[in-house]
């Protein structure tokens, strides 16, 4: 059994020392799309927190009966039946939030993050080091995901959560929000931003030449 | 153990297991949330009306919907109110049933949405509450092709029954920021104010090339720029539920008073 030391890492390595966004640059599509308001960015991050969690600890229980032959589409059985029980659920409970994510809960199924940890780490993991790794992973999706979303919404529309954080000048305040900001390609500076930032702090990150 | 794990016998052992095991879990996921997400749809309905006659205030949509909607159904060969409870009868199901729908032919079928049903429902909206028993608004159910899939919207009239008060699609597939800009609050403010039929009677709303719509005309409305094929849906839906074969009795009725506005 792994110490708890071990498992610390696991869950939180992923955050900065090994950020799935900013170090192996993956799961960009949807950090693009659902990062201009803070509760979609927060619906998402905890919808692929949960999928990649349960979906790597499924296929680790399992590994050793998969044929390797088709162990992609066993893989993608899995996180597939995950993403639409949480796509039902979130219809269910978070109607609103459901509606603005619309197609991207059903494209949790082709992040790279979820099927790069299957294969990467679950296909070779005891089930209880997949499922800590799969809520790091998870969770170093939603910090970056957050911080994006921090940034565009309170500079594309001068709130937060929805609450007036900049009174914006068509409401009598002062605030002219930044319409790039609300555009995806805002998130890809913010996230070269970010990833700048980071290498910065933690050289160890820098690509050697 | 795993030295057979590659046999044919053992890969399909497996694949069509894992599939059981997903389906049932899929199933049963989809089949005990569907009351849940049943409520939450008829909640977003209501809302969506609430929004097209632009009585949307606080979060309690409900105790909202029902201080200021009355929901009645309408036979929309007559265009007489029929007595039916109306939270029991089922629009979307008695538009595809043969018993309660007429089958429209290509010449009728402008909307292209093969069958209609025979009784709809209409939401007649009161400002000052139900109680008052002033009719401010008339909003119609109206649905047809777009390019990918059928558009769902409401459409709210003055008590005229004619002048569009607001016009809200909520349930569409087209393409996002191009025929998904139905949804888009300027290109829906155009509406507002414009007439559903003309002197004689019959659909007037026109959608134009965009640009092309003079902003004080009675009937015109620019189009979607790079969304022709849903604009174009657009205007059948609103041909097809302004014409004969939709609203237009109903309508007439109005104009001549059923709605007993004292």
């Amino acid at each position: 059994m792994a110490s708890a030391k071990e498992m610390k890492s696991l869950v939180f390595g992923p955050v900065f020392a090994n950020n799935p966004i900013a170090l192996q640059v993956l799961g960009i599509c949807s950090a693009l799309a659902v990062t201009t308001k803070l509760d979609k960015a927060l619906v998402m991050g905890v919808a692929l927190t949960l999928v990649t969690a349960f979906s790597s600890m499924f296929i680790s229980m399992i590994r050793n009966h998969i044929p390797s032959s088709v162990r992609i589409i066993v893989q993608m059985t899995i996180i597939a039946s995950l993403v639409i029980v949480v796509d039902q659920v979130l219809k269910a409970y978070a109607y609103n939030v459901a509606k603005e994510l619309s197609v991207f809960v059903g494209l949790i199924i082709t992040n790279c993050i979820v099927m790069g940890r299957a294969e990467a780490y679950a296909m070779k993991s005891p089930p209880l080091m997949s499922f800590l790794d799969g809520i790091g992973n998870g969770l170093g999706y939603t910090v970056l995901l957050v911080l994006v979303a921090v940034l565009r919404e309170t500079l594309g529309s001068g709130t937060l959560l929805g609450y007036p954080l900049m009174p914006l000048v068509s409401a009598g305040g002062w605030y002219i929000p930044n319409g790039l900001m609300l555009m995806p390609p805002s998130a890809f500076f913010i996230i070269g931003g970010l990833i700048w930032a980071l290498r910065t702090w933690r050289p160890e990150q820098q690509e050697k030449h | 153990m795993s030295n057979n794990n590659e046999s044919i016998g053992k890969t399909f052992f497996v694949v069509i297991g894992l599939c059981l095991i997903c389906a049932i879990f899929v199933a049963a996921s989809a089949v005990g949330l569907r009351p849940k997400q049943a409520e939450n749809k008829l909640l977003d309905a209501q809302k969506n009306i609430l929004v097209a006659v632009g009585m949307l205030e606080g979060t309690d949509i409900k105790a909202q919907f029902d201080k200021h909607v009355q929901v009645r159904l309408v036979n929309l060969d007559t265009g007489d109110f029929v007595d039916q409870d109306p939270l029991t009868y089922d629009y979307r199901k008695m538009m595809k049933d043969p018993t309660g729908s007429i089958k429209l032919d290509e010449k009728d079928d402008v909307a292209k949405i093969k069958t209609r049903a025979n009784i709809a429902p209409v939401y007649l909206a009161y400002a000052e509450g139900v109680e008052s028993k002033k009719v401010s608004f008339v909003v119609l159910p109206i649905h047809g092709y777009g390019l990918w899939s059928t558009m769902h919207g409401f459409i709210a009239l003055d008590k005229d029954g004619n002048t569009i008060k607001g016009l809200n699609y909520y349930e569409h597939g087209e393409t996002p920021g191009l025929g998904g800009e139905i949804q888009n609050p300027t290109w829906v403010a155009q509406f507002v104010g414009k007439k559903l039929l003309d002197d004689a009677g019959n659909p007037a709303i026109k959608i134009l090339k965009p640009g092309n719509a003079i902003p004080t005309s009675a009937s015109d409305v620019d189009g979607l720029s790079g969304a022709t094929l849903t604009s174009k849906g657009v205007q059948n839906s609103f041909t097809f539920w302004a014409g004969a074969k939709g609203f237009a009795p109903f309508l007439t009725k109005v104009r001549q008073g059923a709605l007993n506005n004292g």
